[in-house]
């Protein structure tokens, strides 16, 4: 089994999305019909269905919604990283997104703690948007 | 009113398994094949009597799985003329029941074969890398989330925050659920388990332990239902389906939308107690599915059975457990009996048994009715048979 760790298949829909995120920037998808954010992003708006969309860049802020501490690794790629917080971010705009908590204390990380983006390089190509708490 | 053209199942078999491995030296479609003969047969029937076909699995993939009612016919050597592949995880086979009873009623098929196989511990397949990192899961596999663990992690985490729900409530289900087990000559795990044992088992994906989560093993067992009409005329004392319903939110469990209630087995279960004219107090057994302790929790509540954030008092006491108020998973469940990636096949093979009263010293005295629920994915499909004696 492959030790790398999994990098996203970037698609049409998510391309602005990950090349925001190389740049330092948190865009998702905003409905030029209802006014709602979505994540992750799509061709249409999953809560009136329009396809007025566009990717707007949003505060990077918001809660953690719920939590688990991986003590195992999700497969050998991720064995180094144990033990580690994968979270559900809601933000401050209202969509949910996974991602990882940063901390050195993964026992400190408790639902409704207030976070913040912070960007991590993976690859040349590829930058992923973690959390921190504040 | 009773119509000649009423779906019952007339037909089970499952595959005998020790330490959850398959007995018999046989492939996964060998296992398939050896289930279906063995159920159409118990029911005075034959492989050619057969002319509907279900199933659902997660071998061959990519290759011959991917058309898996197709490859299924041909190693059968049959030509069916109803079909239904649907895939919605290990509820697919209480889906498959709905379908099917349909089709019967439709006039569309005179008997249907729901088949299921997996030889994934044998095989040691079972997928520890996650998701590929492709379409909606490029959002959640570079995180490294542990699947399908964590989603039902961070669901139990949601409900303890919301409802105060403990890890002890949880363990309570894997307790009761392993007292079935230790009545089950079949189950794979026998062995005592108390509250403790589970609380100071291996901790997973924080907050469910090693024994908050089902057994790896193989499996494969299948289901022949037919008309009341035909029944007459067969071996078997018929089960009638008498109300359904099903329904799915997300895969993404970043795309749950509320992590603390299930609402595909709200959705399901009312759709099917309405069509059986069923209510809470008629249902004598449940079977309910078992991925995970917290998954039981989720489903009770959406079912109705207690109120939403009651479940932790509702199971605590070992209600669920024999000689309880409430049986339940009497097998044993996934939880310790079996749980071979895709488990509903072996809750509607329970509830089966118990209806029919074979099922020895765990049989559920006067059990007439039972609820059958099915969960597949992240928490993603449910759905919902009621089965009655007739």
């Amino acid at each position: 089994m492959s030790t790398e760790k999994p990098l996203p298949v970037i698609d049409h829909d998510s391309a602005p999305y990950w090349q925001a995120a190389h740049e330092g920037r948190l865009d998702i998808p905003l409905c030029g019909d209802c006014g709602k954010h979505h994540f992750y992003p799509r061709a249409i708006c999953p809560h009136c269905h329009s396809d007025n969309l566009k990717f707007d860049t949003v505060s990077g802020r918001g809660e953690v919604h719920t939590f688990t501490i991986a003590r195992r690794p999700a497969g050998p790629a991720f064995a180094d990283d144990v033990p580690y917080v994968v979270a559900l971010i809601e933000l401050e705009e209202g969509p949910r997104m996974m991602s990882r908590i940063q901390t050195d204390d993964p026992e400190k990380v408790h639902i409704g703690a207030k976070v913040e983006v912070t960007f991590v390089k993976a690859t040349d190509e590829i930058t992923f948007p973690y959390f921190r708490m504040t | 009113m009773k119509n000649g053209r009423d779906p019952v199942i007339v037909g089970l078999a499952d595959a005998p398994i020790e330490d959850g491995k398959f007995v018999t030296k046989a492939s996964v479609l060998g296992h398939a094949a050896l289930v279906a003969k063995a159920a159409v047969e118990e029911a005075g029937l034959t492989l050619d009597d057969v002319d509907g076909l279900l199933t659902a699995g997660m071998w061959g993939v990519p290759g011959p799985g991917q058309l898996a009612t197709v490859t299924l016919g041909e190693y059968l050597g049959i030509m069916p003329t109803y079909v239904d592949g649907t895939n919605i995880g290990g509820s697919a086979f209480e889906a498959h029941v709905a379908h099917a009873a349909m089709a019967l009623r439709e006039g569309y098929c005179e008997v249907a074969l729901i088949v299921y196989s997996s030889d994934q511990k044998s095989l040691r397949s079972r997928n520890l890398g996650g998701r590929p990192s492709v379409l909606s899961m490029q959002h959640e596999t570079p995180y490294g989330m542990p699947t399908p663990v964590g989603g039902y992690a961070m669901a139990a985490q949601r409900h303890m925050h919301e409802y105060g729900t403990t890890s002890e409530n949880l363990a309570e289900i894997a307790v009761a659920t392993r007292k079935w087990a230790q009545l089950n000559p079949a189950a794979t795990r026998r062995d005592p388990l108390s509250v403790d044992d589970v609380l100071s088992s291996t901790m997973i994906s924080e907050p469910l332990h090693l024994l908050d989560c089902c057994l790896v093993t193989d499996g494969a067992g299948a289901i022949v239902m037919t008309t009341a009409e035909r029944a007459k005329d067969l071996k078997t004392k018929p089960v009638g389906v008498k109300g359904y319903g099903e329904a799915h939110t997300h895969w993404a469990i970043g795309e749950m939308p509320d992590l603390a209630r299930l609402l595909p087995a709200q959705k399901a279960g009312e759709t099917a107690m309405k069509m059986a004219g069923v209510s809470h107090s008629d249902i004598d057994v449940v079977e309910v599915y078992d991925s995970f302790t917290i998954t039981v929790l989720l489903t009770l509540e959406a079912l109705g059975f207690c109120k939403i954030g009651e479940g932790g008092d509702f199971v605590s006491g070992q209600r669920t457990a024999p000689g309880g108020a409430f049986p339940m998973n009497t097998n044993g469940g996934g939880l310790s009996a079996l749980h071979p990636g895709m488990y509903g096949m072996f809750l509607l093979i329970e509830a089966t048994r118990q209806l029919r009263g074979v099922c020895g010293d765990r049989q559920v005295a006067g059990a007439e009715t039972a609820l059958v629920h099915g969960t597949g994915g992240t928490l993603s499909s449910g759905a919902t048979v009621i089965l009655q004696k007739d």
